[in-house]
């Protein structure tokens, strides 16, 4: 076993990856990692419940601009949308900005990081709460206007709340893969985990030692959100009939 | 749970607007690589280095209020002239086909462009010599250039990074590097280097090569061109740029 | 499909008539003059993305079979590995895996001198083998789980008919259980293959020469940042089609 670990070059693991030594450095990446898959998860929920809307009850223009927008989101890949966002998204505000006689805004990593998961995101959650949202049973959603609720009440007390238990699922799956693609942003020289984990590998060549480190990390991020999630979609099934086991 | 994603986005988009109030710092961009002696990552997360301190000591001189921001490497121009950084001082060589993109300031060091290989191949740096051979080079790099123009023959493979060519280079899966001779001496110094040794400066070709590193700033940015310069000649007449260099080196890299 | 008459209403003839404007625009203001230049680059690069795209799939759904099978019915000292093995796939950044494999195993190579002189060693020094292993694996994991769903899915009632007839353990497998667990992911799976196409641009970042990284290549020579990358957006959307199309085929074939 001393033999494996040596050949791994594993063997001052421990020293490197104390908190004064690398470890500080990754648990920061993984800081910043976490921020902007919760920031990107949450932008991505927002775009796809006003998506999920449109997409359901939007004019014709609405429901074919959101078709194109979610259909080339889902085929081009992230890294390349990561690109184009991130040098096009600063450009943009910045126009803009000048345009209205301001100064240059400045974009942090982490705020151009939540602009470019979060609009991939949105594109996957809009399909995510559209397919809850039509789950719905529509006599629930006929019944809350035949009482004369306005739609933003019916949405708020009817519509959302009925159609968590369909959607928790598809959004857990959403935040795991918010989690890993924020690994991405190491290709534009963020400094979330991959990349950290990256530099701490290559300053000390301990390749092994970090990568499985950080492999670690993430998976406990994903094991973690796993039960999160399964308690969150325990709440949002409350009341209804238990899945397992029901005679049918 | 969404409350606090929600809270988060919000808090996102207010430093998105927050952010115009300071932009009277200047954002000077490295790349976001280990790339020793110049700049490379200390265990606490610092960026420390010769080019790090000169970065210090000439915003000092110039008295600009300068912050490091490390992007991708083969993204830097690109963040340059998309305001996500204000200038480029990451050993990037003054070359004429930079020139038609962004402005640089005077040159600050000078380092000619050197083979790597390991020491029991026979390899010298001409392209007669390396043809048939993979070579390893850093993307956007002004060795990217030359190789592609005089090593027609042989094998190149494109690393994001420098650090990757060198353990790759070190993994045996490479040839020979062309890199910077500075970097390059720190490397063969180092254990991983150890392989390796350097075979000679490739024949010089101005046009690609450059001439020195000097800091890049975006096209019409005299200010900030004019204030580096300021900058780079004081701490050159005042013994500053010498005392760094002595720290790292044995002899001038000027 | 979308039909003819579809397209033609009022909204969607201004949509195309705006889309097109913007094609326009964008051939006449941007600048395109690399495109000769680059053109057969790109189509090896082309080549390279399509090639390793259908070999990973492959080779991934080969072992993403019994990986399924060992979840839905295998004993646990099968079943344990397996979901392991999943969980670890689907847990970690495929980046971060295909680092491992192509900078961790290399920093191994310098202790075992023999290595070089072996007969593995011109793949091992090549990048291409680690992006197919690295993307197999990844593709794998992931359909390993659709695979186990599938498994379970398929009528208790259909094997224990087969198994009355006397029909052998395999013979059962092939052509009751394994050909109904296929067509009922096809649908997921044409989902998943466009997923791995996704995931191919990765490959450029441990040197292989992809479509992606051809990209990379134009940007670093010309100093020209939109436009490869809108066009590669592009050619990434046309080979998403033609799987889609591919496997929509498939279903109804």
């Amino acid at each position: 076993m001393t033999g494996l670990f040596e050949l791994l070059g594993l063997g001052a693991s421990a020293e490197l990856l104390s908190l004064s030594g690398w470890g500080g450095n990754l648990l920061r990446g993984l800081a910043n990692s976490l921020q902007i898959a919760f920031g990107a998860f949450g932008l991505g929920l927002v775009i796809g419940l006003f998506g999920a809307y449109g997409k359901l009850y939007g004019g014709k223009v609405t429901r074919d601009l959101l078709a194109i927008y979610t259909t080339v989101i889902r085929a081009v890949p992230e890294l390349v949308l990561i690109l184009i966002l991130y040098y096009v998204g600063s450009d943009i505000i910045n126009k803009i900005s000048e345009a209205m006689g301001g100064g240059r805004v400045e974009i942090n990593g982490v705020a151009a990081g939540i602009w470019v998961l979060g609009v991939v995101q949105g594109a996957y959650a809009t399909e995510v709460l559209r397919g809850a949202i039509k789950a719905v049973p529509v006599g629930q959603i006929e019944a809350a206007k035949s009482y004369g609720m306005p739609a933003f009440m019916i949405m708020r007390r009817v519509t959302i709340p009925a159609m968590m238990s369909f959607a928790v699922p598809g959004l857990a799956n959403l935040w795991l893969i918010a989690t890993k693609d924020t690994a991405l942003l190491a290709v534009v020289g963020f400094n979330e985990l991959t990349l950290e984990t990256r530099q701490a590998a290559s300053s000390t060549r301990a390749y092994f030692t970090f990568f499985l480190a950080a492999g670690f990390l993430y998976l406990m991020v994903t094991l973690c959100s796993g039960a999160v999630f399964a308690r969150v979609e325990k709440w949002a099934r409350r009341g209804q009939p238990s899945l397992k086991g029901g005679a049918r | 749970m969404k409350l606090k994603a929600l809270l988060a986005a919000a808090t996102a988009a207010a430093a998105l607007s927050a952010g115009a109030a300071a932009a009277e710092q200047v954002k000077i961009g490295i790349a976001a690589e280990p790339y020793p002696p110049f700049a490379s990552l200390d265990s606490s997360g610092n960026w420390v280095g010769w080019e790090v301190e000169v970065i210090g000591a000439v915003c000092g001189a110039a008295e600009l209020d300068c912050v490091i921001t490390p992007v991708a490497w083969d993204g830097i121009i690109p963040s340059l002239t998309g305001q996500q950084i204000d200038a480029i001082m990451a050993s990037m060589s003054i070359t004429e086909e930079r020139m038609k993109t962004i402005d640089f300031s005077d040159p600050y060091y000078n380092t000619p462009a050197v083979i790597v290989a390991d020491k029991s191949m026979d390899i010298a740096p001409t392209p007669e010599s390396l043809a048939g051979k993979i070579v390893g080079i850093q993307a956007s790099t002004i060795h990217q250039a030359y190789a592609q123009e005089y090593f027609k023959d042989a094998e190149l493979k494109v690393y994001q990074t420098q650090d990757e060519a060198n353990q790759d280079l070190f993994a045996g899966r490479i040839d020979a590097t062309q890199a910077d001779s500075i970097a390059m001496a720190d490397f063969v110094g180092s254990d991983t280097g150890s392989c390796c040794e350097i075979k000679g400066a490739v024949a010089d070709d101005p046009a690609i090569l450059g001439r020195g590193v000097g800091a890049g700033v975006r096209k019409g940015d005299d200010a900030l061109r004019e204030a580096l310069n300021k900058g780079i000649a004081a701490i050159l007449a005042d013994g500053t740029h010498e005392k760094i260099t002595a720290k790292y080196f044995t002899t001038s890299i000027y | 499909m979308i039909s003819l008459k579809d397209l033609m209403q009022p909204h969607r003839i201004v949509m195309m008539l705006v889309f097109a404007g913007i094609v326009i625009w964008c051939a006449i203001a941007l600048r395109w003059d690399w495109i000769p230049k680059y053109a057969p680059l790109a189509l090896e690069g082309l080549w390279a993305t399509v090639w390793i795209l259908a070999v990973s799939t492959f080779f991934g759904f080969m072992l993403a079979v019994p990986l399924g099978l060992a979840q839905a019915v295998g004993p646990w000292y099968l079943s344990i590995p397996a979901r392991t093995f999943c969980t670890i796939i689907r847990g970690t950044p495929l980046l971060l895996q295909i680092w491992l494999l192509y900078y961790g195993l290399g920093s191994l190579f310098p202790q075992f001198p023999w290595i070089r002189s072996s007969e593995l060693w011109p793949y091992l020094r090549q990048a291409w083998p680690y992006a197919v292993l690295a993307l197999t694996l990844s593709y794998a994991g992931y359909e390993g789980e659709v695979m186990r769903g599938a498994f379970s899915g398929v009528a208790k009632g259909q094997l224990e008919a087969a198994k009355s007839f006397g029909m052998p353990r395999f013979t059962m497998f092939r052509r009751i259980w394994l050909p109904q667990a296929v067509r009922n992911v096809l649908p997921t799976l044409g989902g998943e293959t466009i997923l791995q196409l996704k995931a191919t641009p990765l490959v450029a970042t441990i040197t292989v020469m992809e479509i992606y990284a051809v990209s990379s290549r134009v940007r670093a020579d010309t100093f020209i940042v939109y436009e490869p990358l809108l066009l590669l957006a592009l050619v990434y959307m046309a080979i998403a089609g033609v799987i889609a199309l591919a496997f929509r085929r498939l279903e109804k074939g």
